[in-house]
């Protein structure tokens, strides 16, 4: 790879973590833990390789470790994103009308 | 023209990640937030699925079948107690699928990929395969498969510290020597052990640093796989997650006034230090009816949850207690400590599943001040956050880290377990103190007998 190539590249990672740092340090502890499974989801973008290693099926070593690799970042992906929405679905600013109050 | 698209479909994923984390600021634009994140993610992976070098989709479908399917599965019965095991797991399989996709690329392209990609795959690798054990370990100590004290033995650290610099020379070597594949695969064979290793010693009470620190690992081992396949929608999502677990595992450290190095290699000592503690007075034991009372006659109640909260499953009956004290015109409030539970957050999780509003949820410095003016103080199963040796004693090995001073409570009730010492084995002098009373048994138990008491007075 060409310097012209690589140089833009690090230019994306800087900016990135410059703009991470200033996202991530407004996020309340109150939501650390959705926020966990959250970048934990969205860092199963990784998915776009895998997907690329198991489909171009150059030799069945490297189709099985893509296929492998598939299965883990879907689960991340799908079990990240569906975790995250349940754990948010219960922040509530007031209190949910108790469903069973018959109970004195 | 496909190749735009392409592109097209990473760009528009990198903005709406990036929107959805920001919507995280707020609980209330949270959910709208992850919502966009989603329809990123479905944008990237279609985007993917165009591109000429896939020309077999049988292993695809079923990989995303598979994945879906356990995703789906875990998503949905996962209790919200196991949150810190799910989390320790899914890092693990992020940073496999990272560390796969990269030993694929080396085994298809060898020393044909160039230094640059090399480089970039050693990291991924690395970082990947690290991660990967060291989250397995992280979650058998969790998920209680491994004990959760810290396992020591002498040399410890040296010897951990020889391993990871005989995988690094492995790394440079391989950096010049792209060609030799026994150095590649011997990098990623040491990097899994280094893993293991890296995670025994620490104990569960430093788990949320762990598990922040592998989460910034396995994010930081997905954006190399970006550098290494050239695609930025991985770096930036990547860089992101490797942030956000950088950035937590900071706030983790300063909220128990530790490094991250003291962390990982400071389990040695830590058991000798303890033996000094002296006793200063005798612990006193309450009932539940003269508990009870005090809590039904208090204008101000705080309650403090710890990891005693979560194992005890008593976060339901802690909602039900504050209804009752609620009913009576008792203002409560919750008091939350940033490292109180096993990950960042956890607490807080528990609660909001249990129905508390987050407007009732104070953080240590909010709650610190209101103290001195609250007459109960029910601590749930938290020890060294409460601890109050921190502040007083500079001996003392959390000296310095920021607790919930609830010992200025005009009463403090501690519901514990057993009678012994807590997860770090330190003395914690609260207990003994003239306005401190103990209340032994089951959280969960406890707490509902006390919420009947308080409807019967």
């Amino acid at each position: 790879m060409s310097p012209e190539t690589v140089i833009p590249t690090f230019y994306v990672f800087i900016l990135a973590a410059f703009l991470g740092y200033q996202v991530i340090s407004r996020v309340p502890p109150l939501l650390h833990t959705p926020l966990m499974s959250a970048t934990n989801a969205i860092s199963g973008i990784s998915l776009v390789g895998s997907l690329v290693t198991a489909g171009a099926h150059q030799t069945t070593v490297s189709a099985i470790l893509g296929f492998i690799a598939v299965v883990c970042s879907t689960t991340n992906v799908v079990g990240g994103f569906v975790i995250t929405d349940r754990m948010l679905k219960m922040f509530k600013r007031k209190a949910a009308p108790a469903p069973k109050k018959n109970a004195d | 023209m496909k190749t735009y698209f392409i592109e097209f479909s990473y760009l528009l994923a990198s903005i709406l990640f990036i929107l959805g984390l920001r919507g995280m600021s707020h609980p209330e634009t949270a959910r709208r937030g992850m919502h966009l994140a989603e329809f990123g993610m479905v944008t990237a992976v279609m985007g993917t699925l165009l591109q000429r070098e896939i020309i077999s989709y049988e292993w695809i479908i079923a990989g995303l079948l598979l994945g879906s399917t356990i995703g789906l599965a875990m998503g949905v019965w996962v209790p919200m107690t196991a949150m810190p095991q799910r989390t320790a797991l899914s890092h693990a399989f992020g940073a496999l699928a990272a560390s796969l996709v990269g030993v694929s690329e080396y085994y298809l392209h060898g020393a044909k990929l160039g230094e640059f990609r090399i480089g970039a795959l050693g990291f991924e690798v690395l970082l990947g395969s690290l991660t990967t054990t060291g989250s397995l370990v992280a979650f058998a100590k969790l998920q209680g498969l491994v004990p959760g004290t810290p396992l020591i033995y002498k040399g410890q650290n040296i010897f951990n510290l020889s391993l990871l610099a005989v995988t690094i020379i492995c790394f440079v070597l391989l950096f010049f020597h792209p060609g030799i594949a026994a150095l590649f695969y011997a990098m990623l064979a040491l990097a899994f052990v280094f893993g293991i290793l890296l995670v025994l010693p620490i104990g569960a009470a430093d788990m949320p640093v762990v598990i922040a620190l592998l989460n910034s690992y396995a994010g930081l081992a997905s954006a190399a796989t970006g550098f290494a396949i050239s695609n930025n929608v991985l770096i930036i999502a990547g860089t992101l997650d490797g942030g956000s677990g950088f950035i937590l595992s900071i706030v983790m450290c300063k909220a128990m006034n530790r490094s991250i190095t003291n962390v990982l290699f400071g389990a040695f000592g830590s058991v000798s230090e303890t033996a000094v503690v002296t006793r200063a007075g005798e612990m006193r034991e309450a009932n539940i009816e003269d508990v009870a009372t005090q809590l039904a006659y208090a204008r101000q109640v705080v309650l403090v949850p710890g990891y005693g909260m979560a194992t005890a499953q008593a976060q339901h009956a802690l909602r039900e207690l504050a209804n009752a004290l609620e009913e009576r015109g008792v203002s409560v409030k919750y008091a939350i400590h940033p490292v109180a539970g096993r990950m960042p957050g956890h607490m807080n999780v528990l609660l909001a599943e249990a129905n508390v509003p987050y407007t009732q949820l104070y953080e240590l410095d909010h709650i610190n001040p209101e103290f001195p003016t609250t007459d109960v103080a029910v601590v749930v199963g938290a020890n060294d956050v409460v601890n109050p040796d921190a502040r007083d004693n500079a001996k003392s090995p959390i000296a310095g880290m920021p607790i919930l001073e609830v010992d200025k409570a005009k009463l403090v009730i501690v519901l514990k377990r057993g009678r012994g010492k807590g997860f770090s084995g330190l003395e914690n002098p609260l207990f003994s103190k003239p306005n401190c009373e103990m209340l032994y048994g089951d959280a969960k138990d406890s707490i509902t007998r006390l919420a009947q008491a308080i409807h019967g007075a």
